[in-house]
């Protein structure tokens, strides 16, 4: 093969990956009374829908908030568990990494039904701890992956120096390691936040009846009728998960550069 | 305490938050499945405690399961075949494009972020009947009436390699992107052309890379249960979808446990056979 038929290759690759979710957005805004094709002019209508329908927005609230808990739980205990493995020399190190990324290599189905299952056993019933419960136990292995890639960069002598110079070690993780770390951390947190925001699999399995997430409440959605909503959901949800990272990778980068670093 | 001890204590304390939560919210419940799978449903209240091998019996032996366990499988492969021959020339050419690499990484990133159900039901915009493909077709007098093209088991494929394909993609190119390229031209140096110095130098060395990839589409298809229930007909159902079945509709709880040990116990010796001859380490590179 040439390079040029490679290259063309990609290219419709690529278009195979991107046109459908583009076609989502481009319906999203589309006059047509069906949502559907043709298009027939542009308009906001779609979105008004979606404002005004009250199920949606109560989903979104349920998404956002669950997706901030997950981020926050999950961070802090993958930030400190992943600077255990990488500041120091742990025993049985790789045994205790198998472990941490553990719920990645179970199949989401399996570890739902076991969650489920066991924690209805000791009480709790499908609710939101249930479900914050499962959001945390498999963005874990994404952070304390995430977050140590990051980690390894970061150079050890600034925080000996300053416990050198007499800090304690708490003095030293909060003004020293912390701000050093607070890109990992953010990348973490994130990275827990999205993959929380945009589960369905486990969701499906732990979430109270009457209660919905963004990603329920599409599918269901989808099962009742196609509503041409579902597209103007389709890309809200794709500015939150893609938009507000790049606009923030964005932001990053700009204060980086301010500050000179 | 002596400094030393503190030193050795330090990196429990910061690991037991995260090695209890594995601990308490996967390791022991998947243990308590396991004895779950022993117990019985009754018709009237709480389930049946004990040792009844009633469950697996039916799981190992009801022909709709194993020919649902075997379709799951096919289906599977299916969409890791398709994964690799869609994967493998785009992941050489980001590998080997010098201008817009970047961009093109970007964007094998992004599918990452968009929701897995928006990206499924973005191709009944495409396929159903007033989609993308039928309104052309009509317009262009191909066609009288719209086609069904939707809810069957190659929609189902279909949405499974959409899905999975940034995943073959990015673990073969973290593969190649690794490979020497003067390899390459010390082959075509000693007179290989440059196709015999692909096959036998580049394409043997990114084997563990296409096997990663492979490894995830494979595991990640097999346990879906969303894509079959959104571009499936009634009769495509997955093996996950008999365990979803299982639990949330009929509420049969020790049986819904057996069912979701059994695909765990398949996918998990696929999983260990890979671990057997290529190790964790490629899985993790690609995720990190």
């Amino acid at each position: 093969m040439g390079w040029a038929a490679i290259r063309a290759y990609t290219i419709l690759v690529y278009l195979f990956m991107f046109l459908p979710v583009a076609v989502v957005v481009l319906l999203s805004f589309n006059q047509n009374q069906f949502g559907s094709f043709p298009m027939t002019g542009f308009s906001l209508r779609w979105f008004e829908a979606l404002w005004n329908n009250d199920a949606v927005m109560r989903a979104f609230r349920t998404s956002i908030v669950l997706g901030l808990l997950t981020a926050l739980i999950s961070t802090t205990l993958g930030v400190l568990a992943s600077l255990a493995l990488v500041r120091y020399r742990v025993p049985g190190k790789n045994l205790i990494t198998t472990i941490l990324i553990a719920p990645i290599l179970v199949p989401e189905v399996v570890l739902a039904v076991a969650l489920l299952l066991f924690l209805n056993w000791l009480g709790i019933g499908k609710s939101f701890a249930l479900l914050l419960a499962g959001h945390v136990i498999f963005t874990l292995p994404f952070v304390i992956l995430v977050v140590q890639a990051r980690l390894v960069s970061i150079r050890r002598d600034v925080e000996e120096a300053a416990l050198s110079l007499g800090a304690s070690p708490v003095q030293t993780f909060f003004s020293i390691t912390l701000p050093l770390l607070m890109p990992a951390v953010a990348a973490g947190g994130l990275f827990a936040f999205t993959i929380s925001f945009d589960d369905i699999t486990g969701t499906l399995f732990w979430k109270p009846g009457g209660v919905e997430t963004v990603p329920t409440q599409i599918f269901s959605m989808l099962r009742n009728s196609i509503s041409p909503e579902i597209n103007a959901l389709g890309t809200v949800m794709i500015i939150m998960t893609v938009g507000l990272p790049l606009l923030g990778a964005a932001i990053a980068r700009s204060l980086a550069l301010k500050r000179g670093v | 305490m002596s400094v030393e001890a503190r030193e050795k204590r330090q990196p429990w304390i910061l690991l037991s938050p995260a090695l209890g939560a594995v601990t308490l919210l996967l390791l022991v419940p998947l243990i308590f499945i396991v004895v779950y799978s022993f117990w019985l449903r009754s018709a009237v209240g709480p389930d049946i405690q004990g040792f009844h091998p009633d469950n697996w019996q039916r799981a190992l032996t009801d022909p709709f399961y194993r020919y649902i366990l075997l379709n799951t499988l096919k289906i599977a492969a299916i969409t890791t075949f398709f994964c690799a021959i869609l994967g493998y020339p785009a992941a050489y050419f980001i590998t080997r494009s010098s201008g817009n690499k970047m961009l093109l990484l970007l964007l094998l990133m992004l599918p990452f972020w968009i929701s897995y159900i928006i990206r499924t039901m973005s191709w009944i915009n495409i396929l159903g009947s007033s989609g993308a493909l039928n309104t052309f077709l009509l317009s262009i007098g191909v066609i009288s009436s719209p086609i069904q093209m939707l809810y069957n088991e190659a929609t189902v494929i279909l949405g499974l390699v959409h899905f999975l394909l940034p995943f073959m993609v990015l673990n073969i190119y973290v593969s190649l992107d690794g490979i020497d390229t003067n390899l390459e031209g010390a082959a075509t140096s000693l007179g290989a052309t440059r196709w015999q110095a692909f096959l036998q130098v580049t394409l043997p060395l990114s084997l563990p890379g296409l096997a990663a990839g492979g490894l995830l589409c494979f595991v990640l298809g097999a346990g879906t249960y969303i894509t079959p229930l959104v571009l499936g007909g009634p009769r495509d159902a997955m093996f996950a979808n008999l365990v979803f079945e299982a639990i949330i509709t009929q509420l049969n709880w020790p049986m819904g446990s057996a069912l979701s040990l059994l695909l765990l116990l398949v996918l998990g010796a696929l999983v260990a056979v890979y671990n057997r001859f290529l190790g964790m380490s490629q899985l993790t590179k690609g995720l990190g």
